[in-house]
């Protein structure tokens, strides 16, 4: 298969997203999460957050509405029948709380074609509200030779 | 509270999704591909039925490193790799190495499988101490 490097470092509009209350709660239960952090708001507020901590990994969720379009761009050219998740990396520099609006920018880090496959990266940055990084993610997705 | 030091292994985590499961973090997560949710067009695609999101598994990486370290906000980094698929209605189970410290950051190793099979493994963790 051929690749369309093209892409490479283009960057999209920022996605923002409201950090809800009961979304950190339906993401924790489907999880697992027991921490009351996470579904009690007098826990988290006795341990001195606002509400409700976020769990890491709802990371995936407020970085997917900025990822996704990315994914589907027809400049990419990711062929989504043969698309497969290879990895994913996140680096917190803080948790979350429910209640805070947060701005997601993606990059295409990378396309690149070997053994047949192609492979491409898509950097996630994550900000709040005073500019200040929260959450950098790196998706990385492999397409089987079709 | 896990001690994290080098040679440490983590408490095991076990966990055997539901039926259900893909379904109700499908619905959490904002990931609706049918791979996860319909078994007959998982089928259709030459799997051999619904799959487990990989993002939920790494998640039960997460929660192994989180429980281990005392707190969602101790839990710096993480990157992993999926391979094997995981599915519905078996043990999944997550365990984990301190390979080293360094400026008060362990390091760890881990991995999940379901019996023989690895779902995600390379993972590696970046985990605050106090």
């Amino acid at each position: 298969m051929t690749v369309k490097t093209e892409a490479i470092g283009k960057r999209y509009a920022p996605v923002s997203y409201l950090v809800g209350r009961e979304k950190i709660r339906e993401y924790a239960a489907a999880v697992g999460e027991t921490n009351p952090l996470h579904l009690d708001p007098a826990a988290a507020r006795a341990a001195g957050y606002a509400d409700v901590v976020a769990p890491p990994m709802f990371a995936v969720v407020y970085q997917a509405p900025s990822v996704m379009p990315a994914l589907f761009d027809p400049e990419v050219g990711i062929d989504f029948a043969h698309l497969v998740h290879a990895g994913q990396e996140f680096r917190w520099e803080r948790v979350v709380v429910a209640g805070e609006e947060l701005a997601t920018v993606t990059t295409v880090a990378d396309v690149a074609e070997k053994g047949g496959m192609g492979f491409y990266e898509f950097d996630a940055v994550t900000t709040d509200g005073d500019g200040a990084t929260v959450v950098q993610g790196r998706w990385k997705m492999l397409v089987r030779g079709g | 509270m896990a001690r994290l030091e080098p040679g440490q292994q983590l408490p095991p985590l076990r966990t055997t999704p539901d039926r259900y499961l893909t379904v109700r973090y499908a619905g959490a997560s904002g990931d609706f591909n049918p791979i996860h949710i319909d078994e007959e067009y998982a089928r259709s695609v030459g799997l051999p039925g619904r799959i487990l999101h990989g993002l939920w598994s790494m998640a039960q990486v997460a929660r192994a490193q989180t429980e281990a370290a005392g707190g969602p906000e101790k839990l710096r980094a993480l990157s992993v790799q999926f391979r094997g698929m995981g599915v519905p209605e078996r043990e999944v189970e997550v365990t984990g190495t301190v390979e080293r410290v360094e400026d008060g950051v362990a390091i760890v190793r881990a991995e999940a499988r379901q019996g023989d099979v690895r779902i995600v493994r390379n993972a590696i963790a970046e985990i605050a101490l106090d």
